[in-house]
């Protein structure tokens, strides 16, 4: 990563949405989220808190980083992202104990999310705090679009709803194709998603 | 006794369940990230994998110990994520230790895949779901146990199903990851098959 210079907030946007987007161009951190993306509420939630969690620990790493020993940045980074998952977990037990519930340990693993980690180490750990805030925000915003259409898909084909409302034709003619809502269906969107968004940019992969 | 042996069988069953029904990788997609990226030769998958089953087996243990005799009692139950953590960074370091002193071959063969571990979501994901499903301390070993079996067969058999494809012509656009991610979809349907086995 570039240090000196700052970066443009447009390419900062660009990068996170499109071209460096962490799902199809890095394949970073699908491990905590996939799993949720049976439901486009859940996954709403979970995107939510990820991208929350990712802005607000870039502003933090980045706030500290002139005072952080490099050999145990790390470790620093680490605490910082779970304290902000702490948050996140105990507000939503208080608040919303049903969506607590059904996400499990879900939200609890956003802390071993390779994006955030990922984006600290890579851009908040060399730029000042308001481009690193952005950045992570940017990048946890490209990654929960992903997330989402996987999510509209999922539970379109699989179950016929969206967000729990029944679609016109889905919920009546098309016969529910369950292997959607269950895992094998998620690697299979998963990786038609990402040969999509890689056949449209087909250059970007080679190098 | 007969408490024993009913926790025993118990743990006999969620360790299978772990390996092959309830996939740790194929259902709960954790692990993903080395998964994709580590599985391009059988003995590297197999040095990760084996490396996995291990620190998840002890770290559950430990995790274990930690979260009910530690935070339990002090009702700090929201503290656990950081705890967690801290065990396995902390455990990992001292494997590490103890290989480069006591065994510097399997050091050398290990050892780079050791941190890498430390942010493996699988593993922390383990210690997660055994405290939401209040698993009881033997059966949190079999769970370990099991659940790091069954990443090690799931890396395993994708490494063997990868080599093959060298000569392969993949399309363009699913290079890489796309193709790996339809193999373990396919896989995740076959270990569907062993639903209902054993209950």
């Amino acid at each position: 990563m570039k240090t000196a210079s700052v970066k443009p907030m447009q390419e900062i946007i660009r990068d996170g949405l499109w071209k460096d987007n962490p799902i199809f161009r890095q394949i970073l951190g699908i491990c905590s989220t996939l799993a949720v993306t049976n439901l486009v509420l859940n996954t709403f939630v979970m995107c939510t808190a990820l991208t929350l969690v990712t802005a607000l620990s870039c502003w933090t790493v980045s706030l500290l980083r002139s005072w952080t020993p490099r050999n145990i940045r790390m470790m620093v980074q680490t605490l910082i992202i779970a304290f902000y998952v702490i948050i996140v977990d105990v507000v939503l037990k208080a608040y919303w104990p049903d969506m607590s519930r059904s996400l499990g340990p879900y939200v609890g693993l956003i802390i071993t999310n390779c994006i955030v980690m990922g984006r600290c180490e890579a851009f908040a750990g060399s730029n000042p705090p308001g481009a690193a805030f952005w950045d992570g925000f940017f990048n946890g915003l490209g990654y929960s679009a992903v997330l989402l259409v996987i999510a509209v898909i999922r539970e379109g084909l699989g179950m016929g709803t969206f967000c729990g409302w029944p679609l016109p034709y889905f919920s009546t003619h098309w016969d529910k194709w369950i292997i959607m809502v269950m895992p094998p269906g998620g690697f299979f969107v998963l990786a038609c998603v990402i040969w999509a968004c890689r056949s449209i940019r087909p250059r970007e992969v080679k190098q | 006794m007969n408490a024993l042996g009913a926790e025993l069988w118990q743990a006999v069953v969620v360790c299978f369940a772990a390996v092959f029904t309830n996939n740790i990788l194929l259902t709960t997609f954790l692990g993903m990230c080395p998964f994709t990226s580590v599985s391009r030769e059988v003995r590297t998958a197999a040095g990760l994998g084996g490396a996995v089953v291990f620190v998840m087996t002890f770290t559950c243990l430990l995790n274990w110990m930690a979260y009910h005799w530690i935070l339990v009692p002090l009702r700090l139950e929201f503290f656990r994520f950081i705890l967690f953590i801290i065990i396995i960074a902390a455990f990992v370091q001292v494997v590490e230790m103890i290989l480069d002193r006591f065994s510097p071959r399997l050091y050398q063969n290990l050892g780079i895949f050791l941190p890498l571990i430390t942010v493996n979501c699988a593993i922390l994901g383990a210690s997660l779901f055994m405290v939401i499903r209040e698993y009881s301390l033997i059966v949190t070993i079999g769970y370990g146990f099991g659940s790091g079996l069954g990443w090690l067969l799931a890396i395993l058999a994708m490494a063997g199903i990868r080599q093959r494809f060298n000569e392969s012509r993949v399309p363009a656009g699913l290079q890489g990851p796309g193709i790996t991610l339809i193999i373990a979809g396919l896989m995740a349907l076959a270990f569907i098959g062993f639903t209902g086995v054993l209950s």
